[in-house]
């Protein structure tokens, strides 16, 4: 399955099988973000939530098939740019948005966007899982069912290719119609990356996949990332930066609302440009 | 001792104590209506033993005689003998206190009242001899006393001497008889009911058909002559059910029983009067529990007789249960679609606030204020519009513009529809943003969240709303009075007749009924019993009804447990 694609591969990727709890910025020198093939490009975005201005004029160009990492101290706004690429944030009273944000070169805030169809091109993990109060097999299914898919053998084939993908096949192949609230927290919450592959989004939003999980499904939630990334861009939010160095091609550093650093991950991990990045990754402040 | 007794406060012990001991309280009181309830109720169906007795009645004159009683002991009680005195029975004060009985002696044909209150210290005499026996009747009330004759048009079959218990010939004869009658009884009731019902509704129908068609002058001489050509077919087979129906009226009269009473009075009763005639004195308690269990199924399923003092109570029930049914069908989807535009589409803010505070306030109007608008609004506005445009051919009789089923649901719904938006509300808000979110996110719409993630998980909410409303809506009495109960409508508002489902009918229901019988009754005596037994029934239909509910919330509960995460 991690051979389907391979024209944005990256050479490294067999590095990512084990991984290296303790290492920092082990990655190659890959080439810079504007230089690869654009998912996402974010101009001049600012936001507000009332009257307060959480995300200042951040600028970025989120590259195809790669994992780019938000990170940095709480209350930057790394979550309230993660929630503008799937247009949550639409949902909370107050929150008004400037600037532009396209998905393939297209405006997603535009007023001929459909939502719900760009939160399917667009799918995102959340930091609780949420399984909803069904069978393991109807959360898989149930983005399907939203398109109007009801179909047997195409549900079936999905759910099957969904739980493979997120590695949770084999231990739930036999009690696929048990109530999902039964798994363990680190299994809902590969169930919920899951359900969000099986909808087959472009890109997959996480914010903070791993942090209510304890380390062994944590481990698993990171080598699963790995293991989508050929497929998907891959956003992810974390508070964690040897998770960060760990899985991420790309990482952008944010505080108080602003994006202070985006560059590959080995040279933010390794050679920050600004001094406010080395401040908080040599845990200085934050 | 200050301080131990400051400490013995804070510690909280008190309080502990005056919890349990409100709780223990309230235990105690609900259980012992209940058994209230239920002991009074349910022993009015056993078959008590019929006593004789004689009673000489103190008198200032000295010619006081001893009368000769029969009947069944109900109930006892003491007096003041103050109290004696000055209802005209000379008494000694000497003594404070004297017992006194309530003696059931039936028979209201020879009697003047059915019921008598003797002091137990005259009663002299006491037997229970086992040929006393017991008719149950259509008319008048029960019967006591010995069987002498069994007659079949006019001559005797089979007689007994009354001083001799063993001689049981006349009442085996009865027994045998009595069947025959119970079973033509049955037909009689086919036929009237069902037979010559089925033939005076067609009729109506058909002279409804007729004024339908003057009415829009459509009423051409084709048409005429083919609703008289099916008048007639149906007045012939009226004619012919009738003949039925006279003799097999005649059939069942053919045998009368001669019955001797207190005080050596003699009596012809049609054996087709009597419902169900036993000895009591005779039986063992095998025997018994069966007449009990007889009787208390006919109290359940039968209709009611003698201004429903005797005889059963199912339309009763069948009106309450359909009734809150359909209360049920129309307040659920009305309380869950208001309470989610409330809480998931209307923007939160004064309006919101202002309606919120509204539904509450309905929550606390007084019932019968919800009937007197049931009466203005559902029967004198509404109806009176829908008998008008699609009821003319009934004019003036109204349809639906008179107090029935519909519009009785219909009030309760409303009076009960606040409670179910409140849960609703509450359970709404209760699910968690992070599964809205997690739908959302896989591309469904607000709607489709809805449907699919947030309501079911509200349901358990819903129910509990409606297992609030039902319990509130079964116990209603006030408004019913107003739009559409009534004293007797044997008539079932669910029958066979098409279009089977009868929601223009009045009907019968058990809270009103226990009015009724225990206030509007000309025989308080005899009602007294049935009133218990009605509201033991009423609690247990409601405890049923709620328990339904409450099952139906658990297994949703179950299945979207998911709250607790």
């Amino acid at each position: 399955m991690t051979e389907s694609n391979t024209e944005y591969a990256p050479a490294n990727r067999s590095k990512f099988k084990k991984i290296d709890m303790g290492k920092i910025g082990g990655h190659d020198h890959s080439p810079a973000a504007e230089d690869l093939p654009s998912c996402l490009t974010v101009s001049n975005l600012n936001l507000y939530y009332g009257n307060s201005h959480a995300l200042k004029d951040v600028n970025m160009t989120l590259p195809r098939q790669r994992v780019t990492a938000f990170i940095g101290p709480s209350g930057c706004g790394k979550s309230s740019l993660l929630r503008c690429f799937n247009r949550m944030n639409d949902l909370v009273d107050g929150c008004r948005i400037e600037g532009s944000i396209t998905l393939d070169g297209a405006d997603i805030y535009h007023r001929s966007v459909d939502v719900a169809d760009l939160r399917r091109r667009v799918g995102m993990v959340f930091q609780k899982p949420n399984p909803f109060p069904k069978s393991i097999y109807e959360n898989v299914a149930y983005g399907l069912r939203i398109q109007g898919i009801n179909k047997k053998r195409i549900l079936d084939e999905s759910v099957e290719k969904s739980l493979q993908a997120a590695a949770l096949w084999d231990e739930v192949k036999d009690r696929l119609h048990d109530s999902a609230l039964g798994l363990s927290g680190g299994q809902q919450q590969r169930l919920v990356i899951a359900r969000t592959v099986a909808v087959e989004p472009e890109v997959l939003l996480l914010d903070e996949p791993a942090s209510a999980l304890d380390p062994i499904s944590t481990l698993k939630i990171e080598e699963l990332i790995n293991e989508l990334k050929d497929r998907y861009t891959i956003v992810i939010v974390t508070h964690n930066m040897q998770q960060a160095a760990r899985v991420s091609d790309f990482t952008a550093f944010m505080y108080m609302g602003k994006m202070i650093e985006f560059d590959t991950a080995d040279n933010i991990f390794t050679n920050p440009a600004e001094k406010q990045t080395e401040d908080y990754i040599t845990g200085r402040y934050g | 001792m200050i301080n131990s007794m400051k400490k013995f406060f804070a510690s909280g012990t008190p309080w502990i104590w005056v919890n349990a001991g409100a709780v223990a309280i309230s235990v105690i009181m609900t259980v012992g209506l209940l058994l209230l309830l239920a002991v009074n109720g349910l022993n009015h169906f056993w078959p008590k033993d019929i006593m004789l007795a004689h009673y000489t009645q103190p008198s200032n004159a000295d010619d006081a005689v001893a009368r000769e009683i029969i009947g069944e002991r109900v109930d006892r009680e003491h007096v003041p003998a103050d109290r004696i005195i000055a209802s005209g029975i000379p008494v000694s004060p000497d003594t404070p206190m004297y017992e006194r009985e309530l003696i059931k002696i039936g028979n209201r044909e020879l009697n003047s009242s059915d019921f008598t209150w003797l002091l137990t210290d005259y009663l002299n005499d006491v037997r229970y001899p086992d040929n006393l026996t017991t008719f149950e009747r259509r008319e008048w009330g029960n019967f006591y006393g010995y069987v002498l004759e069994v007659r079949e048009a006019g001559t005797a079959v089979a007689s007994s001497d009354p001083a001799n218990p063993a001689d049981t010939g006349a009442w085996e004869a009865l027994k045998a008889r009595l069947e025959r009658a119970l079973a033509i009884h049955d037909e009689i009731d086919v036929l009237e009911k069902d037979e010559i019902g089925d033939v005076n509704y067609a009729l109506e129908r058909l002279r409804l058909r007729r004024r339908g068609l003057e009415l829009r002058g459509n009423d051409t001489p084709e048409q005429i002559a083919q609703i008289e050509a099916e008048q007639a077919r149906w007045e012939s087979s009226y004619e012919e059910l009738q003949t039925r129906l006279s003799a097999l009226y005649e059939d069942v009269e053919r045998d009368t029983v001669v019955m001797k009473a207190m005080n050596d009075e003699e009596t012809e009763i049609n054996v087709s009067e009597i419902v169900r005639a036993y000895q009591p004195n005779r039986m063992h308690i095998g025997g018994k529990l069966v007449v009990y269990g007889q009787k208390l199924w006919e109290f359940l399923s039968d209709e009611p007789r003698e201004a429903n003092t005797e005889g059963g109570i199912f339309p009763a029930i069948f009106g309450t249960v359909t009734m809150v049914l359909l209360m049920s069908v129309f307040v659920t989807p009305f309380g869950v679609v208001a309470a989610v535009y409330l809480r998931e589409y209307a923007r939160q803010g004064f309006i919101t606030r202002v309606i919120r505070i509204a539904v509450n306030n309905l929550a606390g109007v007084p019932s019968i204020v919800y009937g007197v608008f049931g009466l203005g609004f559902f029967i004198y506005f509404l109806g009176s519009e829908i008998d008008q445009a699609f009821y003319p051919e009934a004019l003036p009789a109204p349809t639906f513009g008179t107090p029935g089923m519909l519009w009785a649901s219909l009030t309760l719904a409303l009076l009960t529809v606040p409670v179910v938006i409140v849960s609703t509300e509450e359970g709404l808000a209760r699910i968690p943003r992070s599964l809205r979110e997690g739908s959302l996110a896989l591309g469904a719409t607000k709607f489709e969240t809805l449907w699919r993630v947030v309501l079911p998980m509200a349901s358990p909410a819903m129910m509990t709303g409606l297992i609030l409303a039902v319990a509130r809506a079964a116990g209603e009495v006030a408004p019913l009075m107003l739009v559409g109960v009534v004293k007797l409508a044997p008539t079932l508002p669910i029958n066979g007749n098409y279009p089977y489902f009868h929601l223009d009918q009045k009907f019968m229901h058990l809270g009103f009924h226990i009015y009724d019988v225990g206030f509007q009754s000309p025989n308080v005596e005899a009602a007294r019993p049935l009133v218990f037994a009605t509201a033991f029934l009423l609690v247990v239909v409601i405890a049923l009804l709620n328990q339904l509910a409450v099952t139906i919330r658990n297994r949703l509960r179950e299945k979207y447990k998911a709250l607790d995460m």
